[in-house]
């Protein structure tokens, strides 16, 4: 291993690296380093000691790749990062296809949580958090859904109070992925009742292990036992723990969900790792699913398998446009909502394209069958719409913010919260 | 189109849209409805002068491209005739000048590229659409005969066949495929015109009944020639899918404002969320065009080892999805977009012609599979 993790950012600490340069030194330092294998990703099947070996195993490749001197490439180099450009990042991403990679631990550690520290944090703030983000000693979660309603994010319940130089929090958030393995959470709380909904809110830096707060696990259609919801009870939180100013929250809340739009896109400078949604495969996954059943001769199996690929082609091509667009300020930052729908729209695609290859395996299989998982991968279809922004708020993004078209009429602008109707009124 | 253009680039594409605004408005291209040419061959003339036929041509032989990258340059023009429905047989003279560069002989080349550059020569490619199997379908055969070689056989539909002053026929043999230059008015050729679709390109059937063509005709080896015909096929597909992005874009813009302009119940149209929600999508498929004809153009102007798959996957996406992009525009203006008045029709036209020669979506589906197959 080289030392350090400047190593990869300047040469001399003058010019920047060229990316062939840093794409043949990153290319050398994933085969010396890293393991063959897949990316370490979301939930698969496992005991909750496999977990804690899987999350220990991730935080320890992360630290290998800060050690090489090869994470953080766009973030600034005083707080950890490499300083380097999002032509690196890509360069470097696609080196580590085919490699055992942290990817679980890239969103929403490093997108939405860091970036938003990054633009709203304390000096303190960033440099006490992110350098150790980036070496895996500290997993972030988002505490922003709450259960009383998902899209309408400003809508949170949950409510801080001052007492001296502290807040104290009470209520709940909901779909934080993870938050049990996770050492910290970003929290939007409301801290003003009496202001309109958008005006009246603030984020917290929250220590995820701590006495009031309770955290239970939430199980998934899939098995999935990674989402979770907290229950904050008289949470104390110090004053120096606030992002941002007291009620100005918002200005936070709108940057924060692009950060994680432009994640769920695959357009985030922050991310790292093998792209997502297998755009770099040689080969489409699927087509192996269909020569181990058999089915790849006939002509409607062909036809369904050219589609899949091309959704996979075309995603990974737009994911690229929109990144590159942003990053040359060619796109305003909103146009981040179109790569996170077509992720969308191409995996619920793909997930039923599957399905029709698998046949009635789908219905019941062996472990092991190609085609065992995938009847509950369509059963939990319709996730890929609705975790990090369903596509309708997505489409409402792109035709209001992107194309200029009419908002949609609210009806809790300019009154209090506390009169803003939650629900329908009481039956006499 | 790319994100970023050079500064020659970008001039270029300006002067290619500020030709075709002032000489192809909208109006204009109405008129070539009942023309049997379907073009002007006078405003070619200037269009080759300007750059757009040798794009594809070394300029040891005579072309140049304006950044080093002829390819990517050429999808400029296209993307600008895309936007004006722009007359000009772009494609063949294009594809044929391309292939007589990169495979004819010398004295092909002396004889035929001039006049292609400068806009003097119009060529037409008789070729089929892609095969499932990953060759290219061809309706003529041709076999060796004393002196040279017999093509027998039919082509439709061929564009700009019966304007062509030189034809590029594929043809199969028992080994391979095979290449020949072709004069129109050689003995056995048969040019029927067609009704066409599109207003201002046109199509013919090429009927080849014992047509005797000597060897040196051939371009390339005979029966071998099929990485020729799939390169000339990667930049068909390259032209088409940076043209049809180009013509989806405009309607979209015009149909946005339409959108704005159009009140129903007190409200403009782009008031109502099930509106809204389709812009979006639409945005999101104009989007993906655009990203994938870029890659495809990418691939093959640089040769890439994944160039057929991905000339492939712009064919089917753009097919699909940017045609169906515009016909969701139609919906979106209503009855007015269903009349002969509204310019919607013509680009409709435009990508409908697109989407189904060299090969439609389904075509391609089924090459991408065995190219996948292939691959693994």
């Amino acid at each position: 291993m080289t030392s350090g993790a400047a190593a990869g950012a300047t040469v001399d600490g003058g010019e920047l690296e060229s990316v062939e340069s840093f794409r043949l030194r990153a290319r050398d330092w994933l085969a010396a380093n890293l393991e063959p294998g897949p990316p370490l990703g979301f939930y698969r099947s496992m005991s909750e000691s496999e977990e804690v070996e899987f999350i220990a195993r991730a935080r320890a490749l992360q630290r290998r790749l800060f050690d090489g001197g090869f994470a953080g490439i766009c973030f600034p180099r005083e707080y950890g990062g490499l300083g380097l450009t999002l032509a690196h990042l890509q360069a470097f991403n696609r080196e580590t296809v085919g490699y055992e990679f942290p990817t679980i631990l890239q969103v929403p550690t490093f997108s939405p949580c860091a970036a938003v520290l990054l633009e709203f944090g304390t000096e303190e703030q960033k440099r006490r958090h992110i350098p150790a983000m980036l070496k895996g000693d500290e997993i972030w979660m988002q505490f922003l859904s709450e259960p009383s309603g998902g899209s309408d994010v400003a809508g949170a319940l949950t409510t801080a109070v001052r007492d001296g130089d502290e807040w104290v929090i009470n209520g709940s958030k909901i779909w934080t992925s993870g938050a049990y393995f996770s050492d910290y959470g970003l929290c939007l709380v409301r801290t003003n009742w009496d202001v309109p909904k958008h005006r009246g809110l603030s984020v917290f830096i929250i220590e995820i292990r701590q006495p009031g707060l309770e955290l239970q696990r939430i199980e998934m259609v899939n098995g999935s036992r990674e989402f979770c919801q907290e229950f904050m009870t008289d949470l104390r939180v110090p004053d120096s723990c606030r992002v941002g100013e007291v009620d100005d929250g918002w200005t936070i809340g709108i940057r924060w969900m692009f950060h994680e739009r432009n994640a769920m896109g695959g357009g985030s400078p922050y991310v790292a790792g093998p792209p997502t949604g297998g755009a770099r495969d040689a080969v489409d996954p699927l087509l192996d699913l269909a020569r181990r059943n058999g089915r790849i001769v006939e002509p409607v199996v062909r036809d369904l398998l050219g589609e899949a690929r091309m959704l996979q082609r075309v995603h990974g091509e737009l994911s690229r446009r929109i990144a590159d667009g942003m990053a040359l300020g060619a796109f305003p930052d909103n146009i981040a909502a179109v790569a996170r729908l077509m992720t969308a729209t191409s995996q619920v695609r793909r997930t039923t394209i599957a399905t029709e290859i698998a046949g009635p395996a789908i219905a019941a299989a062996e472990r092991g069958d190609p085609a065992f998982g995938l009847g509950t991968a369509f059963v939990n279809r319709q996730a890929a719409c609705i975790g990090g922004g369903t596509t309708e708020m997505a489409r409402n993004n792109i035709s209001e913010r992107v194309l200029g078209m009419p908002r949609e009429i609210t009806f809790d602008k300019n009154v209090p919260y506390r009169d803003v109707p939650k629900g329908p009124p009481a039956k006499s | 189109m790319e994100l970023t253009l050079s500064e020659d680039q970008e001039l270029f594409g300006e002067t290619t849209r500020r030709f075709l605004g002032a000489r192809s408005p909208i109006a204009a291209v109405r008129e070539f409805r009942y023309s049997p040419d379907g073009f002007e061959r006078g405003s070619w003339r200037e269009g080759a002068e300007l750059g757009w036929t040798s794009l594809l041509v070394p300029e040891e032989l005579g072309g140049g491209s304006v950044s080093g990258a002829g390819l990517l340059d050429l999808t400029i023009v296209a993307d600008a005739f895309g936007r004006h429905v722009a007359p000009g047989p772009l494609l063949p003279v294009n594809v044929v000048a391309a292939a007589v560069a990169r495979a004819g002989s010398e004295a092909q080349q002396r004889e035929v590229l001039p006049g292609l550059l400068d806009g003097s020569t119009i060529a037409a490619w008789c070729v089929g659409a892609p095969t499932a199997d990953g060759g290219i379908a061809t309706g003529v055969s041709a076999r060796a005969a004393a002196g040279g070689f017999v093509l027998d056989g039919v082509q439709e539909p061929v564009e700009a066949a019966a304007q062509a002053d030189l034809l590029l026929v594929t043809a199969r043999t028992d080994a391979g495929l095979a290449q020949f230059l072709v004069a129109p008015d050689a003995r056995g050729v048969a040019i029927a015109p067609l009704e066409s679709l599109d207003l201002t390109r046109r199509f013919a059937r090429v009927e080849l009944a014992g047509v005797q063509v000597p060897a040196a005709a051939a371009v390339g080896v005979v029966g071998a020639a099929d990485a020729d015909v799939e390169r000339q096929l990667e930049l068909a597909l390259v032209i088409q899918a940076a043209e049809s992005v180009g013509a989806a874009e405009t309607v979209l813009d015009f149909t946005l404002e339409w959108a704005f302009d159009r009140y129903s119940f007190g409200r403009p149209l782009a008031s109502y969320q099930e509106i809204k929600h389709r812009f979006a999508d639409m945005k999101t498929w104009l989007e993906a065009g655009h990203a994938i004809a870029a890659a495809a153009a990418r691939a093959v102007q640089h040769d890439a080892a994944d160039a057929p798959e991905v000339v492939s996957v712009a064919a089917a996406y753009i097919g699909d999805y940017v045609v169906e992009l515009v016909q969701d525009c139609v919906q979106m203006h209503g009855g007015i977009g269903v009349t002969y008045d509204h310019d919607i029709h013509l680009y409709l036209r435009r990508v409908t012609v697109n989407r189904v020669l060299h090969g439609t979506p389904a075509d391609h589906r089924q090459r991408i599979t065995t190219l996948q197959e292939r691959a693994a």
